[in-house]
């Protein structure tokens, strides 16, 4: 018995010092849930052979192990959800910059930093939801008159420490500046059905449920629902539709998933193929059927529920500012009360 | 003449093991010499009164409600025998496999506004939202309930251990000199179970506090999600690494308040007799209300929200159980074991050099050494990287002079750095359990054992091994369950393709899949529910070797 543990522990701790391989390789952090793109990664190697290591975590976390890991680090590419994440790597010094015509010619100027750093891969809209039987589209606009005293104690939305929510105010700000946003946000705080909490789908449930009348969530949720199987989710999703706000000016929010080349990489070549493979037709298209996410790339159609929802008018505000503005949104939602 | 005395080398090894293992917790507190800006003067002006005030209901409320639901069973199952009181016994301890945010997500997808409990009563009564009155599941009641639920076993199991060592005669004595059982319970018992009860306490206490994807689901902002929002949202990891200390110097403040408390009392029990503690039987309806009292924790806390997974597992398993789920499996009870093992091994070789050589230094490792437990897992997590990864760079150079290739990184994005981590954030758990038991064995014993010839090493291991087998395993056990359901650390720290069951089941979950989620998160309790049964039988079993 003591000796069988002793092999065991034994072959345990040698398991703990795996051997490096050196095949060709491309090593990626990813704030990106592993579900959500490794299938691509696959389809990639398949299609060159080259192999995708795969860290998934949270954003800040990946970021913060990358800077501490400094030059030795191991990581090529940094995969985020959202643009801002993708500024703060770029601002303290662990993305460069990255040329290829492929990239500059199918992302368009405001999804990609305007030097390179990195590259919108899908994009990601944030709307508002209202109740299909209580709520006439008519009544809706924009999200600056979601502040008004008339929809008091009829919205739902998650919490402030919601990076979607910061994207949404940040871009606020660059459009109105501090104080008008600060007066805005204290509306919406006011027009809280309940205290926020939860995620996107909750506050989708929330509305069928007639605890509130409207939402702003991320369209990629309500698709999730419709097409999930599960019959809560879909019933729960069918009781709500999707509004596009801001059409008449400057378009609705969106922020993207996107990618760029760590500072450290020593698979330069095979990160920006990756890049490049995550821009084409195919895997464009993946985003849409599966992820149910907008192609960055024109001219990619989206699945069925995409296609329902119609076409859109996006804000064309460069994302770097959403990085940019995100310390200053989250401080304007403390002082506002948006807990 | 002043002789300076060396300490044996196995103790200097400990204490420079245990120094290694601090290194995490300085780094997070040595932040507090660094400039965040203005970003306190924010905090101060905005959100953290809101965030102490929070985390003190949170971890206040959890400890009082844990305290009965783990004390008042534990007393139950040991001095009564009523029916089903066996099987309690261990079923006491399933809802330690259940993981907080789990737990937490099975009651809202069942009470919350939209779950089918409400759905239901609005269509039966054709009602609307608004027109009846329903407790809000997701509100800082919601989040003491839901945590108490699945930390009351640390104090149960301790308490328990506690009442089974108590010598039968003090509780004779007792009842001889006209106690009612009430009185045996507050004037003997409970008094002399109260180290390892504030033990069990105190860990409900510290894992509360660091508490992350429980309060973060249910909008409750506490400490750690404001460290959280300070790092991403702010986006200074200093001044989140400063609130992080902060939250150390309260938690070791409480650690100094108990010590102090109980500065002059000795607990380990004098007596020479250690009968069986002799069960009461009660019989038929005498049974129930102790049956009930028991039953409710289980049910609450390990049955319904297993039953809800499993509900939503049905409808998902086939699309889980693909080739990489038994890869997840491998990979997360290899980590549990060995970080459970070594933690085990760490805490018996502290707890003794601070038997054998009690002093400034030896007391307060064992002190800060749990610390850890109190701080959120990415916090510790970044503590860990900053000397691992200093440590590499050094590494990495000085290899690369010497054989003129760039070795990377050696140590970081390995599971070594991994199961360091679960080290420092879990020693708590097993040096608490081992200090407890250690102490309950008299200063008479090792006398005993040296004056027949025993060296520190053989007396250990032929004289207090044995008698603490029951806290090792429970040590053991509960750093086992502890790492099958780390989260943090193990997102930040893990090498590249390693997943564990805990990643997967958040990474659905947290995508709001929460159907998906129920089979990992299933996984994960089934392989914590093993070693939880295996515990609760060897310590039965002690209870029968006792007489």
């Amino acid at each position: 018995m003591i000796n069988n543990m002793r092999y065991i522990t034994l072959a345990v701790l040698l398991g703990l010092f795996p051997l490096a391989s050196s095949a060709e390789e491309v090593n990626v952090y990813s704030g990106r849930k592993e579900a959500l793109i490794k299938p691509l990664f696959d389809e990639y190697t398949k299609e060159t052979g080259i192999r995708v290591n795969l860290v998934t975590g949270k954003a800040d976390a990946l970021i913060k192990r990358l800077e501490l890991e400094g030059e030795k680090s191991p990581a090529d590419l940094l995969l985020t959800v959202d643009a801002g994440r993708l500024y703060r790597a770029q601002e303290l010094g662990l993305l460069q910059v990255t040329s290829s015509a492929v990239l500059d010619e199918v992302v368009p100027e405001n999804y990609r930093d305007p030097q390179g750093y990195w590259y919108g891969l899908s994009i990601r809209a944030r709307v508002i939801v209202h109740s299909r039987t209580r709520i006439e589209p008519a009544q809706l606009s924009d999200y600056e008159a979601l502040a008004g005293p008339v929809w008091h104690n009829q919205l739902c939305v998650r919490s402030s420490s919601n990076i979607y929510n910061q994207s949404l105010v940040a871009s606020m700000l660059a459009h109105h500046g501090r104080e008008e946003t600060e007066s805005w946000i204290g509306g919406l705080v006011g027009n809280f059905a309940r205290d926020p909490k939860g995620g996107d789908r909750d506050q989708i449930k929330a509305v069928a449920a007639g605890q509130c009348n409207l939402a702003l969530v991320n369209t990629y949720y309500l698709a999730g629902m419709l097409s999930s199987g599960i019959d809560a989710e879909v019933d729960a999703a069918n009781q709500v539709a999707l509004f596009w706000p801001n059409q008449e000016g400057r378009g609705a929010h969106v922020n993207i998933s996107g990618a760029g080349v760590t500072r450290s990489a020593r698979h330069k070549t095979a990160a920006i193929s990756l890049l490049e493979y995550l821009v084409s037709i195919p895997a464009q298209e993946w985003y849409g059927k599966t992820n149910r996410e907008f192609p960055v790339r024109e001219g990619v159609a989206g699945d069925d529920i995409l296609q329902s929802w119609g076409a859109f008018k996006a804000d064309d505000l460069n994302l770097a500012i959403l990085g940019e503005q995100n310390q200053a949104a989250v401080r304007a939602m403390d002082r506002a009360g948006w807990k | 003449m002043l002789r300076l005395r060396l300490p044996p080398p196995w103790v200097a090894l400990t204490i420079l093991a245990a120094a290694v293992l601090l290194l995490p917790v300085i780094v997070v507190t040595a932040s507090v010499f660094l400039s965040s800006g203005d970003i306190w003067q924010h905090l101060y002006d905005t959100v953290l009164a809101e965030y102490v005030i929070n985390s003190l209901l949170l971890a206040g409320g959890g400890g009082c409600l844990a305290l009965p639901l783990g004390v008042v069973p534990a007393w139950l199952v040991t001095m009564y025998r009523f029916p089903g009181s066996r099987q309690l016994e261990w079923a006491l301890l399933l809802p330690l496999a259940m993981p907080a945010y789990i737990i937490a997500y099975t009651y809202t997808g069942m009470l919350d506004v939209a779950g089918p409990l409400q759905s239901w009563l609005r269509a039966a009564f054709d009602w609307q939202y608004g027109d009846y009155w329903f407790p809000d599941i997701r509100s800082l009641p919601g989040a003491v309930l839901m945590l108490s639920l699945v930390l009351y076993p640390y104090i149960y199991l301790l308490a328990r251990a506690a009442f089974l060592e108590q010598s039968a005669s003090m509780v004779e004595v007792a009842r001889t000199l006209g106690a009612r059982p009430a009185g045996v319970f507050f004037q003997v018992v409970l008094p002399l179970a109260r180290p390892a009860i504030i033990v069990g306490l105190s860990l409900v206490l510290m894992e509360t506090l660091a508490d992350y994807g429980t309060v973060q689901y249910f909008g409750v902002a506490t400490f750690t999600t404001g460290i959280f929002k300070t790092w991403f949202g702010l986006g200074s990891s200093i001044a989140a690494a400063q609130l992080s200390a902060l939250l150390l110097l309260f938690v070791l403040f409480l650690v100094v308040l108990e010590q102090y408390s109980r500065r002059q009392s000795r607990y380990h029990d004098t007596g020479t007799r250690h009968d069986r503690l002799e069960q009461k039987h009660l019989r038929g309806r005498r049974g129930v209300p102790a049956l009930a009292l028991c039953t409710l924790p289980v049910l609450f806390g390990f049955v319904i929200p297993s039953g809800q997974l499993l509900s939503w597992a049905m409808q998902t398993w086939r699309a889980s159980l693909d080739a990489g789920f038994f890869t997840l499996v491998v990979n997360s009870i290899e980590l549990a074991l060995v970080t459970a093992l070594l933690a085990a091994l760490l805490a018996l070789a502290v707890s003794y050099a601070r038997r054998r050589q009690p002093g400034i230094l030896t007391n307060s490792f064992n002190r800060l050494l749990g610390m850890g437990y109190a701080v959120p897992g990415t916090v510790i997590a970044v503590g860990v990287l900053i000397p691992f990864t200093w440590l590499d760079r050094h590494l990495g150079d000085w290899l690369a002079l010497l054989s003129d290739t760039d070795p990377g990184l050696l140590l970081s994005g390995t599971i070594t750095i991994l199961v360091f981590a679960y080290l420092v954030r879990f020693l708590a758990l097993s040096l608490n359990t081992v200090d407890a038991g250690l102490a309950k064995i008299k200063p008479s014993m090792d006398e005993a054992g040296r004056s027949l010839g025993l060296g520190s090493f053989s007396l250990l291991r032929r004289v207090h091994i044995p008698i603490l087998r029951g806290s090792l395993l429970s040590a053991v056990l509960l750093v086992f369950v502890d790492v099958l359901k780390e989260l943090p650390a193990t997102l930040i720290l893990r090498p590249f393709n390693f997943n564990t069951l805990a990643v997967r089941t958040f990474e659905l979950a947290n995508e709001e899949r929460l159907a998906d989620a129920a089979f990992p998160a299933l996984a994960i309790v089934l392989a914590g529910i093993i070693p939880v049964i295996i515990l609760s039988r060897a310590i039965s079993q002690s209870r029968s070797a006792n007489a």
